[in-house]
């Protein structure tokens, strides 16, 4: 066992070292990364049940042909929202919800590498999104479509705020994005438990650290798109403007080359999800853990080599979209490696068919077919037949829905015993997969037919007698029997608080380090920090792995937060960390940086100049010293 | 008793370029590299798509670029001088190092404000207008933030808060200002070198 436990660890000390101070101040101040996941989850998901209103909605009056219920203002308004939630609000932050909460207990460390970014990383998320939909309380939401091509966004023909509250409402949340991911990368490289050398973390480390390494490289591009568009339209610039040398194709290359990579950014974390429940239901390890490793670091590299065949169709030259065509063809490879891989660990284990594997089954079937009818896109000409049209809305449901709500609603079902304590319910469980994988398919299917029939993208009603009355009835019916399976998820969820069986440690007979601890995990997750000999450590006794002779005893750290620094390769002991306690700096800096948004969003300079100066003045806060080392061994009392 | 032994053995909070702390700096000026690449790319990228002259307000003169490139590559220097300084346990030379840096800083940018002043097109008046202005303002915004950086550190040195083993702040500002540095040595070159080129 991988677990040692020491006598000498007292547990009221650790915990009265590490939970949150209780009131208001803790809600507030909570650095806890547990507590920030569970936020980040929650919030995430009314965001899902938000952009989910808006389909429904729009679904509503796509039913039967010339419906008028909606006036296109308001459908345009709808769509865009649609995609911003499901894209930026949803599927993102609902994984970073997952990685906040699991790693630090998957790596055997009691908190991220910087749990007071890790909470500016929160509200900053929460901040923005209250921004964006601030927009749809005045009626003046994003009305461009989620990627927001000029010149239709520019000033001259988008007057209103709409596109400002995109423009601004993007670049804070890139803000939180960016900081999180530098969070998780250091955390991969600093925190992990002595002995968990990088080729023995689980997957989802690997996933959610390729997707941090693009996030520090793409988001910047958004950042930079957005900031130049809100110049266009509030200053009179010319960026994107042709009469003054400006070019329209400037935004589509900044944006895609932040939105390719975008789409792995919130599908690798889901790969790693999945590959850590697999082998859970497989009975065995994962079959070819180094190639699923690599592939999700090969698709972060491919992916940003891809961006142009969202441009197909603008006159690009021909040798620079036949490019693009065969590394989009390419970055095909990784993810079926890792599609093989699990289907390898599935056909030698002996799966046992649990709802979590269920909704991987789901999940792999849908992968498949967003893949191939992804790469079908991929060749130019097919792409010039098909591009805005329905066939590439059906494409981007199959590709999000199957890639990233399928691998999420497994990993509710596998990892919210671990946060509430409580068991979800194995039967509606069942309902729920079934209702959203029946529902899913005949929702998102007939939009490939609806597509080839010639049905464009984001029309607000259509003509009777095209030939596409029936497939988007079909649609809107299942549009609404996925809704219905994910209303009965909430009824399972919120019955499971009160009536479902107590998890216990490790409910799913799981063999990585979070199944280790008890059910919600104590606020310092490890009595003592556990030393790692292999990939499976609670498997290791069946797995032959058991450790030879007692290995090293380690100390328990409790005097102050503390948790190891570790090399970052070989996860040698390096440093002891101390750790930050309960701080109010950032929901401070992120409520200074909502102030200057909306000081910029309505040209108030006065408070646009009181939110920035309020950052900087909190940030010094932030960082001055709360223990000054007055003499060299000040701060550390164990040094040689 | 093994466990006491690793205790011994592990500093607490080593502070130095192996720490968390300047992990974090370098994945921050990563990330905001990033961020002048893409504007670079929209120079160029307009650059190669412009139909007359470029720059069509003719090529910029180097007059007050120059010299104020040889400032910043000097503040850079005395950074790095202040922070070789501290590392030897030298007070003083931390604190002179960081106060010539502040100087050479302000005069960077008041002679950039003098060049804006004397600027004939406006960001509003082109394209080549609004890129010259975002990416030399969002490069004095950072020279800006480096400077703040600076005073706080600049505090901080005074009051004695460094050792010549624990002065990771210091390390990481300057990090930063080097990097300032290096972007403008990249910006200076796209927006007044290679228009000389062709």
């Amino acid at each position: 066992m991988a677990i040692t436990t020491a006598p000498t660890a007292s547990t009221d000390r650790l915990t009265t070292i590490w939970e949150t101070s209780p009131g208001l101040y803790g809600i507030l101040a909570s650095v806890d990364h547990k507590t920030i996941g569970k936020r980040y989850l929650v919030t995430a998901f009314v965001f899902f049940l938000l952009g989910g209103l808006e389909a429904a909605v729009m679904r509503w009056q796509l039913t039967r042909p010339d419906t008028h219920l909606l006036a296109p203002e308001v459908y345009n308004q709808l769509f865009t929202m649609h995609g911003v939630t499901m894209i930026f609000l949803f599927a993102s932050p609902i994984l970073s919800g997952f990685s906040n909460y699991l790693w630090p207990l998957m790596i055997g460390a009691r908190d991220m590498a910087f749990p007071r970014v890790n909470a500016l990383s929160y509200w900053t998320f929460l901040m923005s999104g209250i921004f964006l939909y601030s927009s749809v309380v005045i009626g003046q939401a994003p009305d461009g479509g989620w990627f927001a091509y000029v010149p239709m966004t520019e000033q001259a023909y988008s007057p209103g705020l709409n596109m400002d509250f995109y423009a601004l409402g993007m670049i804070f949340l890139a803000i939180s994005t960016t900081i999180g991911a530098i969070n998780f990368v250091v955390t991969f490289f600093k925190l992990r438990a002595p002995g968990m050398s990088v080729n023995r973390v689980p997957i989802i480390l690997w996933g959610t650290l390729s997707a941090s390494i693009m996030i520090v490289f793409a988001a910047p591009a958004l950042t930079a798109s957005c900031i130049l568009l809100y110049f266009d339209r509030r200053f009179g610039m010319h960026f994107f403007d042709a009469a003054n040398g400006g070019h329209p194709l400037l935004w589509q290359h900044l944006f895609w080359m932040f939105g390719h990579p975008w789409v792995y950014i919130v599908v690798l974390p889901a790969i790693g999800l999945a590959s850590d429940m697999i082998p859970t239901f497989a009975r065995r390890p994962l079959a070819g853990y180094t190639f699923v490793a690599l592939s999700t670091i090969t698709t972060a590299i491919l992916g940003f080599g891809v961006w142009v065949h969202h441009m197909f169709a603008t006159g690009l030259p021909q040798l620079a979209t036949t490019f693009f065509s065969a590394a989009s063809m390419m970055i095909t490879i990784p993810s079926g490696v890792a599609i093989l891989a699990w289907i390898a660990t599935l056909w030698y284990g002996r799966p046992v068919l649990k709802t979590p594997l269920l909704f991987m089954a789901g999940f792999i079937v849908l992968f498949v077919i967003g893949g191939l009818n992804g790469v079908m896109t991929a060749p130019v000409p097919f792409d010039w037949q098909l591009t805005d049209s329905y066939f590439i809305v059906a494409h981007i449901h199959y590709v999000l829905v199957g890639i990233n709500v399928f691998p999420v609603f497994g990993a509710f079902y596998y990892w919210l015993p671990k946060m509430t304590g409580h068991m979800l319910s194995e039967r509606l469980g069942r309902w729920v997969f079934a209702l959203m994988f029946v529902g899913g398919n005949l929702a998102f299917f007939p939009m490939h037919i609806a597509g080839m029939l010639g049905m464009p993208r984001r029309i607000y009603t259509y003509q009777a007698g095209l030939g596409w009355d029936t497939v988007n009835l079909i649609t809107t019916v299942g549009a609404y029997v996925f809704a219905v399976g994910v209303g009965l998820f909430l009824v399972d969820f919120f019955r499971s608080l009160r009536h479902g069986p107590l998890a216990g440690n490790n409910p799913w007979d799981g063999s990585t380090l979070e199944w280790s601890v008890s059910s919600p995990p104590p606020s310092y997750n490890f009595a003592v920090l556990p030393t790692v000999r292999s990939r499976y450590p609670l498997w290791e006794d069946r797995l032959g792995e058991a450790p030879r002779g007692g290995g090293a005893a380690v100390p328990v750290l409790d005097d102050g937060r503390e948790t190891f620094g570790t090399s970052a390769l070989d996860s040698d002991p390096e440093e002891v960390l101390r750790m930050p306690d309960d701080s109010l700096w950032p929901v401070l800096v992120s409520l200074a940086l909502l102030i200057l948004f909306y000081g910029l969003l309505l040209s108030l300079w006065w408070m646009a100049i009181v939110g920035v100066t309020g950052v900087m003045v909190l940030m010094v806060g932030w960082f001055w010293p709360s223990r000054i080392p007055t003499r060299e061994t000040a701060l550390s009392p164990r040094e040689p | 008793m093994a466990a006491t032994a690793l205790l011994d053995r592990l500093p607490v909070d080593r502070a130095d370029a192996r720490s968390p702390g300047r992990w974090g700096m370098v994945l921050l000026i990563t990330t905001e590299a990033s961020f002048f690449a893409y504007l670079l790319f929209s120079y160029f990228y307009l650059a190669s798509m412009a139909r007359g002259a470029w720059p069509p307000t003719g090529v910029p003169a180097l007059q007050l670029a120059l010299p104020n490139t040889v400032i910043l590559i000097v503040s850079s220097g005395t950074m790095w001088w202040g922070e070789v300084g501290i590392r030897n346990g030298n007070q003083g030379r931390l604190r002179l190092g960081l106060l010539v840096t502040l100087v050479l800083g302000l005069t960077f940018l008041t002679i950039q404000g003098v060049e804006y002043s004397r600027k004939t097109f406006t960001p509003a008046s082109s394209a080549y207008g609004s890129l010259f202005f975002t990416i030399t303002g969002f490069h004095g915004a950072h020279v800006f933030a480096g400077l703040l950086m600076n005073v706080v550190i600049q505090v901080r040195a005074w009051l004695g808060h460094f050792t010549a083993r624990r002065h990771l702040a210091v390390s990481n500002i300057a990090l930063y200002w080097h990097f300032v540095d290096v972007v403008w040595i990249v910006v200076f070159a796209s927006l007044y070198l290679t228009p000389r080129l062709g």
